[in-house]
């Protein structure tokens, strides 16, 4: 069975902490941060191993901070 | 070869000079006493002719802001309309002369306030001259008095608003886009290409190419330093123009002890006062300002220095007398003769007016 | 194998699959937290990109929360009075039929103060793309009750609710523009969830693939939140809107090929 692993860049400054993102995420692989940006915004993260590079999170996001990888294993 | 010569309507003339200046698009809504501008251009499918453009549009509202669409483009666009249509254009206006766009607006003047009529009037100088709409700023403002002008000065008017970015107005009125005289015809511009357009106006709206940064036209900066920046730019054009564009035309001043300073319809009327009081033997002579914004400010305050008294002619309650009185700065009598409500004055009341408010008074 | 992928074995530009399009410039949104002006400008710009239209299109930014749209997409732009833009659009269309021509409206631009410049550039069939985000407020000026408010909902300017016995009633003005002849496309989309963004990009490439054919007018609204405006967290603002803006304004087309659907 073709499995595929994925990663997420956030550019963290430009997060607005919206959460949005986080009820997209199929595999509850993100969550927000308890550290906050140069802005004060509480940023969205990668935090578990279980991305799978969707995009869903990143095509949800108003503010375009979120870049997705996806390799095939 | 001989000039093409026809018999025409100050209104149809302003169209034909559309169509041969290589104007790219008219848009205007119908509103008495100009509806003929749109009418002779539907039916000379300009299309046809030169490629260009003539769309109804649902108002007037409408029609300056697809001007300003057109404009943002730098394409040669225009509008006409009378002083009630004029007035509703005034946001549109504001937003021209803020984002520095050419065009050409033709208001052929009708009595006011409101509805008010449909009979000539000059009663729209102070919107046309100060600016009209919201904020500081100036429209480049001819005032034809003959047929001939009304289409010569559609060339004039666009060739002043590219070179300078910013919106023109022919402020005619009622009598002059009606009347009807024979005009000398130019030979037809040919409408420029969008290659033509890019290089004249690296400014505009034509599409991002890769050798370019993106172009925008706005008229909003809400960075208070750069707003006063944008805004001393535009004063800076208007001084400018100022000193390199007043036109004027003077007749019989040369030894004379008064002065009629009149434009457009008012300009005519006092020509036949002129041979009125020559009759008298009163020293009389005409000026008659063609641009009123930029007005001839030095060219009367230099003849107040040599004549007794200047008496304003405008078929308004008295507007243009505010400028000559700043032109003439107290030196001498300076007073106003008009009319109201559409009527146009007659030379014998002018030239009693003369005799009374500034001979006699 | 799985245990050995390393994070610098997936972070490889080789293996992007998602990132913002180069046609939103560098400039963070001046749009609130959560706000879908922001997925909509992406979208719209993404398939300017897939387009590769760059220099061929020519958008409007309206009055309201996206009058500074220009500042975030990379293509020639105008600022038009509030309401005005489907009469730049026109003309610009007119002057120039070979270039893509889009405006992007809010509701209070679009259905309130523009409606005439609207409904007559539909009617005429312009062949041009109207971009309606519809958030029932004005946000930018401050929550103002929109023509888009729904009965009963609260607003700065009608903090007891929306009566429609003195307020009047919301314009459903999509309904409206659907039923004249000029306009071909109509559609309603959201974009608060991945599935609903991806109908959306399809909707709007649809609306610009059309009008590249002539067809005439096409438009989509995005039903869209106004956390600020509705005083509420961004997830919550899309909760509230899926429970109560979508039963007033049922996403969907509503004309296809110039036929009503709905």
């Amino acid at each position: 069975m073709a499995k595929v692993k994925g990663d997420i860049i956030v550019d963290i400054e430009r997060c607005k902490g919206c959460e949005v993102c986080i009820d997209a995420c199929p595999t509850h692989t993100i969550a927000m941060s308890e550290d906050v940006n140069g802005k004060g915004y509480h940023y969205m993260q990668n935090v578990h191993d279980a991305c799978t590079g969707c995009t869903n999170c990143a095509i949800v996001c108003p503010d375009g901070v979120i870049t997705v990888y996806r390799v095939k294993i | 070869m001989a000039k093409e010569l026809r018999l025409m309507k100050g209104n149809e003339a302003v169209a034909e000079a559309a169509i041969r200046a290589g104007c790219d698009g008219y848009f205007g809504y119908p509103i008495t006493p100009q509806s003929e501008v749109m009418e002779y251009l539907m039916a000379e499918k300009p299309h046809e002719r030169t490629g260009m453009v003539v769309l109804q549009a649902e108002s007037e509202l409408a029609s300056i802001n697809m001007v300003y669409g057109g404009a943002c483009c730098g394409k040669k666009v225009m509008t006409s309309s009378s002083s009630p249509g004029i007035s509703l254009m005034q946001e549109g206006i504001s937003y021209l002369a803020g984002a520095e766009l050419p065009c050409l607006v033709v208001n052929v003047v009708r009595g006011g306030p409101g509805l008010g009529t449909i009979q000539p009037s000059q009663s729209d100088y102070f919107q046309a001259t100060k600016g009209g709409g919201h904020g500081d700023y100036k429209l480049i403002t001819l005032a034809p008095s003959s047929v001939q002008e009304m289409y010569d000065f559609v060339k004039v008017a666009f060739d002043l608003a590219f070179k300078y970015r910013n919106p023109a107005m022919i402020l005619s009125d009622g009598a002059i886009g009606q009347m009807m005289e024979k005009v000398v015809l130019e030979d037809q511009i040919p409408r420029l290409t969008e290659a033509e357009i890019i290089k004249k106006c690296p400014w505009a709206t034509t599409g991002k190419t890769p050798d370019r940064e993106r172009n925008i036209i706005t008229s909003l900066d809400l960075d208070p330093a750069r707003q006063e920046r944008h805004n001393l730019k535009l004063q800076e054009k208007y001084k400018k123009i100022t000193e390199n564009e007043v036109r004027y035309e003077t007749i019989d001043c040369e030894n004379a002890e008064y002065i009629f300073v009149a434009y457009g319809t008012s300009a005519r009327i006092c020509l036949k006062a002129l041979q009125l009081a020559k009759e008298k033997g009163i020293k009389v002579g005409l000026f008659r300002p063609i641009t009123l914004f930029p007005f001839p400010v030095n060219q009367i305050k230099e003849m107040a220095g040599k004549i007794k008294g200047i008496l304003s002619i405008e078929m308004s309650a008295g507007q243009m007398i505010e400028d000559i009185k700043l032109a003439v700065e107290g030196k001498i009598k300076v007073e106003h003769y008009g009319k109201m409500g559409g009527i146009i004055p007659s030379p014998n009341e002018v030239l009693e007016a003369l005799e009374q408010k500034i001979i006699g008074g | 194998m799985a245990e050995t992928l390393t994070k610098q074995d997936i972070i490889k530009d080789e293996n992007i699959v998602y990132k913002k399009t180069g046609l939103m410039t560098d400039k963070v949104l001046s749009y609130c937290p959560g706000c879908g002006h922001g997925t909509t400008h992406r979208l719209v710009m993404e398939v300017i990109d897939e387009l590769g239209a760059q220099a061929n299109t020519i958008g409007i930014a309206p009055v309201g929360c996206s009058v500074l749209a220009y500042e975030f997409m990379d293509i020639d732009m105008q600022e038009a009075a509030h309401g005005r833009a489907p009469a730049l659009a026109t003309a610009i269309k007119r002057l120039m039929p070979d270039k893509l021509v889009f405006t992007y409206q809010g509701d209070g631009d679009l259905a309130a103060i523009g409606t005439g410049e609207t409904i007559h550039a539909a009617n005429r069939g312009e062949n041009i793309t109207i971009i309606f985000v519809n958030n029932g407020i004005y946000g930018m000026t401050g929550g103002q009750m929109a023509p888009t408010t729904l009965p009963g909902m609260k607003s700065s300017t009608s903090p007891y609710g929306r009566d429609i016995k003195t307020m009047g009633y919301p314009l459903k003005i999509t309904e409206l523009i659907a039923r004249l002849p000029g306009t071909y496309f109509v559609t309603r989309q959201a974009v608060h969830t991945p599935a609903n963004v991806r109908k959306a990009k399809k909707a709007i490439r649809k609306a610009f693939d059309l009008q590249k054919q002539n067809k005439g007018l096409t438009f989509v609204e995005i039903v869209s939140n106004c956390n600020s405006g509705w005083k509420m967290t961004p997830v919550k603002a899309n909760q509230w809107m899926v429970d109560n803006m979508f039963p007033f304004y049922p996403l969907g087309d509503i004309k296809v090929d110039g036929e009503l659907v709905k």
